[in-house]
């Protein structure tokens, strides 16, 4: 198609990304640049039920005008980004020169609010990406194999942890594993500790959240392979046959290759809205023991004072770290592309 | 025809100028932002009964407000024209200077207003408050009758009623605490730190102060009170605690006093329960002052509306604090009116309030504190950090938000 025909083609999209995308993104750029005004504090008295007392309060006008002047607050450059919020660099330093061992090194990181989500953020995008994957190939080929009087439900009932909402769907579970719900009782029973508590242990609060999303995702993967597996070619399989191939070596050797683009494509969706996990935090109450980086964007911007700074930086650090994950599949994509024109 | 269509025009006219609203209201729009929970409720039901004729009045109440309302109230003109709130959730719209001086729509339609009940900033009165609220303890009396043990006056007793309790095998875990990461963990450090006498901040300044020995002894007072309480207290918010103590699995626990309302009815739990739950004042820590902080809610009117909304608003919100609701209710909350009549749901409350509980630090940087302790005091309390330790990651969070928004420099 001509560049021209193209570019008409796309305005009305290019447009829409624009406005909704690209803006409000230098816009969180230039606020994680900057921070508030210095507060002017005066000593007032206050009077209120429990009798009256001097205390400090903030000069509402004196605010108002510097506000006013500076709507955008002070210029703070990236001291934002290296705040101990956030990279944390002066007490990174400080913990590595004072390590007792590396261990004691990572345990200093992990204290720090911005490791501590990226830890339970990596590990749930590098665990759940692949057993998705997997899960997914394995439901496909289950299905495919089911009798076509059964599929329609068979394949209705495989899609439902991806249709229930994931708010919903993990504070059903999050009462289930409750140490007196359906689960947590069970489980309890099962290792005979009735101590046993899902939410209490960082480890199993981890574990539990990770089940959750390969649970929630893996028909996404299902729907995907299925879609695919249609389209593998009958003559190859039936030449595997006849070559003697058994049913796992059929799978391995056509099956898979053939389905190797979807699983790049199913990749990196997953690496992206995994990387992005939020609801399961809220829904299973597990800010305490697993943060990730989008719960504490979400932190910052609710309660009494909401930090707009420190929320877009810890954004715009989001927004690295993605890219940084995808760089290895778009810089391959890239080359076939390139590849493929010439 | 003529005739008629004149004979029904100024009959209209003559019902339309005889119109107003059941409050002596000619027009205005009423938007309350609120909390969601009994007394409120039922202040904003009365409110809403001025309407008609020119005067609408909406209201939403949510747990988030919070969240919501400095947005909300920034917007001009203001999403909402009234906020309630408390003295934590005041101190933003101060500082934005959200919410206007209500001295002139007093002086015109408060006359029934307690003195008390009007909240004065720097002379302006800001806010009027309707009832009081604070953390005490709860305790079942049968439970305590069982093992021998007198109710308890300070923490250290309440660690013996506790291990008494499970010693002689009626419950493993027989005390809880709003201890849910976040904002309700942040209250639980405040009001121990507080009974400790010690201030939050170098006086004067934004420092904050907290890494000494009173932060210390406050922080072992929570671990060992969580050894009796059951492992998933890291995901308790008060209605989880509500739940425990309805449903009789716990026999002490420091809980809000407005649940007392909601605890003592005949819904949602037991006989047995209801029948042996005593509200006492909030426990001491290592000194005289019991370890909780006295609360007030109220309502505010907010800056970017029109006078005649103003207005509206504050003869709706005043009809909705009159004698009646307060009768209606009477166990609701603990209401700053005459007509309340204290009785065993207050119970708590008002002791409290005479042992000499301080109210909860109106301070700018105060919610910054209290965040910081929500956030950062989760791994001291699962044993994977020193007290020491925690208060200093505390004090390094609050300091880093603090420069942020300019407190601090």
């Amino acid at each position: 198609m001509k560049h021209k025909t193209f570019f008409w083609f796309i305005l009305p999209s290019l447009a829409a990304m624009i406005v909704f995308i690209a803006m409000p993104l230098v816009s969180v750029v230039v606020q994680s640049l900057h921070v508030e005004h210095e507060q002017v504090m005066v000593v007032t008295e206050n009077c209120g039920p429990f009798g009256c007392e001097e205390q400090t309060s903030v000069d509402a006008e004196a605010t108002a005008k510097l506000r006013e002047e500076k709507p955008l607050g002070r210029f703070n450059g990236l001291g934002t980004y290296f705040d101990r919020g956030h990279l944390a660099t002066a007490e990174v330093a400080t913990a590595w020169s004072e390590r007792a061992s590396l261990g004691d090194f990572f345990k200093r990181l992990y204290n720090l609010p911005l490791y501590k989500a990226i830890a339970f953020t990596l590990t749930y995008t590098f665990v759940v990406t692949p057993l998705v994957i997997i899960l997914g190939l394995a439901i496909a080929l289950g299905v495919n194999r089911v009798t076509p009087a059964l599929k329609g439900p068979t394949i209705f009932v495989s899609l439902l942890p991806m249709i229930v909402t994931p708010l919903i769907g993990s504070l059903i579970l999050f009462w289930m594993i409750d140490a007196q719900g359906i689960i947590g009782k069970s489980l309890q029973f099962l290792f005979d500790d009735p101590e046993l508590s899902l939410k209490a242990s960082p480890t199993l609060t981890w574990i539990t959240l990770i089940i959750y999303g390969i649970w929630h995702s893996a028909p996404f993967a299902f729907v995907v392979f299925y879609a695919g597996l249609q389209s593998v070619s009958h003559e190859t399989l039936e030449a595997a046959r006849i070559d003697g191939a058994s049913r796992w070596q059929q799978v391995r050797y056509v099956v898979i290759p053939h389905l190797m683009p979807l699983a790049i494509f199913i990749a990196l969706i997953q690496l992206m809205d995994n990387f992005r996990v939020f609801e399961p935090v809220i829904g299973f109450s597990a800010e305490a023991n697993a943060p990730s980086l989008s719960y504490i964007i979400y932190n910052d911007l609710k309660g009494d004072v909401i930090r707009f700074n420190s929320a877009a930086a810890t954004s715009l650090l989001t927004v690295v770290g993605v890219i940084i994950l995808l760089a290895p599949v778009l810089v391959r994509t890239w080359r076939d592309f390139n590849r493929k024109v010439v | 025809m003529f005739l008629k269509h004149t004979m029904l025009a100024s009959g209209l006219a003559l019902m339309a100028t005889g119109a107003y609203a059941g409050c002596g209201l000619s027009g205005g729009n009423v938007n309350i932002l609120g909390n969601e929970f009994g007394a409120i409720q039922a202040i904003v039901a009365k409110a809403k009964e001025c309407a008609g004729d020119g005067v609408t009045i909406e209201s939403n109440l949510t747990v988030d407000h919070r969240d919501i309302q400095v947005a909300a109230l920034t917007a001009n003109p203001a999403q909402y024209t009234s906020a309630i709130v408390a003295n934590s959730s005041i101190v933003p719209l101060l500082n934005d200077d959200l919410i206007r001086p209500l001295d002139d729509l007093v002086a015109k339609h408060g006359q029934d207003l307690q003195p008390n009940q009007l909240i004065t900033i720097d002379g302006k009165i800001m806010a009027v408050a309707f009832m009081a609220n604070a953390q005490h303890l709860f305790y079942r009396s049968d439970i305590l009758e069982q093992v021998g043990v007198e109710p308890p006056t300070t923490y250290d007793e309440v660690l013996a009623a506790a291990e008494a309790i499970r010693a002689a095998g009626i419950m493993e875990h027989p005390f809880a605490m709003n201890t849910k990461t976040g904002w309700n963990l942040g209250e639980e450090f405040v009001n121990m730190y507080t009974a400790t006498g010690a201030d939050f901040f170098k006086p004067g300044t934004a420092e904050v102060a907290i890494n000494n020995e009173s932060g210390v002894a406050a922080l072992n007072m929570l671990k060992s009170l969580m050894e009796y309480s059951n492992p998933d207290f890291l995901t308790y918010d008060s209605n989880a605690t509500q739940a425990l103590w309805e449903g009789g699995q716990i026999a002490l626990a420091t809980l809000w006093g407005s649940r007392g309302g909601g605890i003592l009815d005949d819904e949602g739990s037991s006989e047995e329960v209801v029948a042996s739950t005593v509200l006492t004042a909030a426990p001491a820590l290592n000194g005289d002052t019991p370890a909780s902080t006295l609360w007030w809610d109220g309502f505010t009117i907010a800056r970017n509306i029109s006078d005649e909304d103003a207005e509206a608003t504050f003869v709706a919100l005043v009809e909705g604090l009159g004698d009646d609701v307060v009768k209606a209710n009477n166990d609701e909350a603990v209401w700053l009116s005459p007509a309340y009549e204290p009785g065993p749901a207050s119970a708590g409350v008002a002791a409290t309030a005479q042992a000499g509980a301080k109210p909860y630090p109106m301070l700018p940087f105060m919610g910054l504190l209290h965040t910081a302790a929500g956030a950062e005091l989760t791994e001291f309390l699962q044993g994977a950090e020193s007290a020491e330790q925690a208060l200093a990651d505390v004090e390094a969070a609050y300091t880093t938000a603090a420069k942020e928004q300019g407190y601090l420099q």
